[in-house]
């Protein structure tokens, strides 16, 4: 079982373990275009890594060079220890469960998931053992024999899923499975894939643009955009250590507060907010010297309204909206002088009878240990 | 939910157009047919008197006989070639991307646009400068440059409609790419393959224009026997033979109909 840690963001347990997939600088063109950047990862055996990013990041190239299915220009891929890189997709052992399940339409279920395994020459006897038990793995006994068009999404999703862990592949490559079912079924199976790739404790890559099925489901995350890999960490260092504006922007909902650097030291940075003083990571801001203009981004729950009207306590601001979502409610505050964009702030949904009407003055501040500062963009 | 039909006098028209439309499109069948029945040996409509002789005659007369058995093994070996041919253009066309793709395309597909007398013409000069005889090869290389075309649209389309991943997918279960072509590709590729096959065959069976300067007495198919036949007689046996035609054509509809699916054959159904 791997332990998440809230400091820092190096892989867990990872000097002893061999890794199960390790790319050293892979680099993928399609022409002119860069589709990957020298990427470097390692993922531990058991471990669910995320790919996340918008679409043309780079994600599902770096899943089809994993795969085998395109070549790499540069770099190298190592499965298990083994250099791959010139091994072609059918003798990688890799189990993949592609977004539309791609099932065979011409075969039974039964003959989907035996596939693999007569590709491998295993037995009769022994191909219908293991598929039996397949199929019972993902709740789908005595549907052998249908066609995978008989079947709901869900159902051949779960068909897609035996098929790719049937053969007992050395990792399994998931490339936005839930993505074509419906809302209620996706948080079911996600669930049950979690549970599935727990007990067999197979190796899995999941490649995702859906931040909250990241967030929820990985061991470890790698962010991505623009063919490069933002950064690598648990899902709540993502969250709370973003390491570049992209990440702190593209995770959750943040709001930009406009401040200026005071002083650093080697961990800690403080940062002026009006009246108010901030401290941040001083990594992100490393090289800036005092007076520099900063960008704090503050997630809308690290907001906090301050009672009174004191100057210094606070940053003052007009509510824009309210918006009552029933667990929680959303203030949109203008700040000019303060943030570009109106800034978000959230609270329980038990507070929002107490809570400003649009048109009301408040003043905010944050309230958190985990506030991030990132040098000023040039607009 | 539908609206019921009114009989507005636009209705009424709009019904009576389709029918007219329909009746046109029929005509020359219905003449041909009513006209095989003719018992006068003249191609006169409508007849006299009606009888069978001209069906007794146009399937004991020898050219027809000979012809038709001739176009069977013409269109067999030509829209079988053409289709393996076919197949292997369309996989590479498909798969691989090469300089000059576009023009090997171009030229698979121009025969598309180079009349048919044309390549028969060209076939019979050559042949003449080689001094290859008119024999069956002659005819059915002069079919093949014919229908490939149409046998290399029909299976490049169901590549197009083949879902690249179900070949990904079979590949990381450890399939060979020799496995995956003959367990997933060609078995998915089937409706395309026969529709392909099937419209090599009619068009080889019912083409003329090219035959007609490359066969020989020996070699001529069916067309070529009518139309030699239609310049030495003016009786109903082309009438009959038409019908005969027909029918045949119709029978064998229906059963490819009940055993595949015709819309399935013929690429038009979506499943």
């Amino acid at each position: 079982m791997l332990m998440r840690t809230d400091t820092g963001t190096a892989a867990p347990s990872l000097p002893e373990a061999r890794p199960a997939v390790q790319l050293d600088g892979v680099t993928k063109q399609f022409g002119d275009a860069t589709a990957l950047h020298e990427a470097w990862l390692k993922i531990v055996p058991g471990e669910f890594m995320t790919l996340l990013g918008p679409s043309g990041c780079g994600k599902t190239t770096l899943l089809n060079l994993i795969a085998g299915f395109l070549d790499a220009d540069a770099g190298e891929i190592f499965i298990d220890g083994t250099l791959v890189t010139e091994t072609p997709a059918h003798k990688r052992e890799i189990g993949i469960v592609f977004q539309n399940y791609a099932l065979f339409p011409h075969m039974t279920v039964a003959n989907n998931v035996a596939y693999g395994l007569k590709t491998r020459g295993v037995e009769a006897g022994e191909i219908k053992r293991r598929v039996d038990e397949a199929l019972a793995l993902v709740k789908l006994t005595g549907f052998g024999d249908r066609k995978p068009r008989q079947l709901s999404g869900g159902q051949q999703q779960r068909v897609a899923l035996a098929r790719a862990l049937v053969i007992r592949p050395k990792v399994l490559l998931l490339d936005e499975p839930f993505s074509a079912l419906d809302k209620n079924l996706r948080a079911a199976m996600q669930i049950e894939l979690k549970e599935i790739q727990q007990r067999l404790g197979v190796t899995t890559i999941f490649v995702t643009h859906d931040q909250a099925e990241a967030l929820s489901m990985s061991d470890r995350i790698a962010v991505m955009s623009a063919g490069r890999i933002h950064q690598i960490a648990g899902p709540q260092d993502i969250y709370r250590r973003p390491q570049d504006r992209f990440v702190a922007s593209f995770i959750g909902d943040a709001s930009v507060l406009t401040g200026k650097l005071l002083s650093a030291n080697e961990t800690m940075a403080q940062v002026a907010l009006g009246p108010l003083t901030v401290e941040v990571l001083a990594a992100p801001l490393a090289g800036l010297t005092a007076g520099a203009d900063v960008d704090l981004f503050v997630r809308p729950e690290h907001l906090i309204p301050v009672d009174g009207d004191a100057a210094g306590t606070g940053l003052p601001g007009t509510v824009r909206t309210q918006v009552f979502q029933g667990g929680h409610v959303d203030l949109y505050i203008d700040m000019p002088g303060y943030a570009a964009q109106p800034v978000l702030l959230r609270s329980s949904g038990a507070h929002a009878p107490s809570m400003p009407k649009t048109g009301d003055l408040i003043r905010i501040r944050p309230a958190s240990t985990d506030l991030v500062a990132f040098p000023r963009q040039g607009d | 939910m539908s609206y019921p039909m009114r009989r507005s006098p636009l209705a009424v028209a709009g019904i009576l157009l389709v029918a007219a439309i329909l009746g046109f499109v029929m005509l020359p069948a219905v003449v041909v047919t009513i006209t095989a029945f003719n018992d006068k040996a003249i191609l006169a409509f409508p007849p006299q008197s009606y009888s069978w002789r001209w069906f007794e005659r146009a399937i004991s007369y020898d050219d027809f006989r000979k012809g038709f058995w001739n176009g069977l093994i013409v269109t067999a070996w030509a829209s079988t070639l053409a289709l393996i041919v076919g197949t292997g253009f369309a996989l590479a066309l498909h798969r691989y991307t090469f300089s000059l793709k576009s023009t090997l395309e171009a030229l698979l597909l121009s025969p598309l646009v180079i009349p048919h007398f044309t390549i028969g013409l060209g076939l019979l000069i050559l042949s003449a400068q080689l001094t290859v005889g008119r024999g069956y090869p002659l005819v059915v290389l002069a079919h093949v440059i014919l229908v490939l075309p149409f046998v290399l649209r029909s299976v490049f389309i169901s590549l197009k409609n083949l879902d690249g991943r179900l070949e990904l997918a079979a590949s990381s279960l450890g399939a060979s790419p020799r496995r995956v072509l003959f367990t997933i590709t060609l078995p998915l590729l089937v409706p395309g393959l026969v529709s392909g096959w099937l419209f090599a065959a009619i068009l080889s069976f019912n083409e003329f224009t090219a035959t007609l300067f490359v066969s020989n007495q020996a070699t001529q198919t069916l067309p070529v026997a009518m139309y030699n036949y239609v310049r030495e007689y003016a009786d109903p046996t082309l009438a009959a033979l038409s019908v005969i035609y027909i029918v045949v054509t119709a029978l064998l509809l229906t059963l490819a109909n009940f055993f595949f699916g015709l819309g399935k054959i013929l690429n038009v159904d979506a499943h």
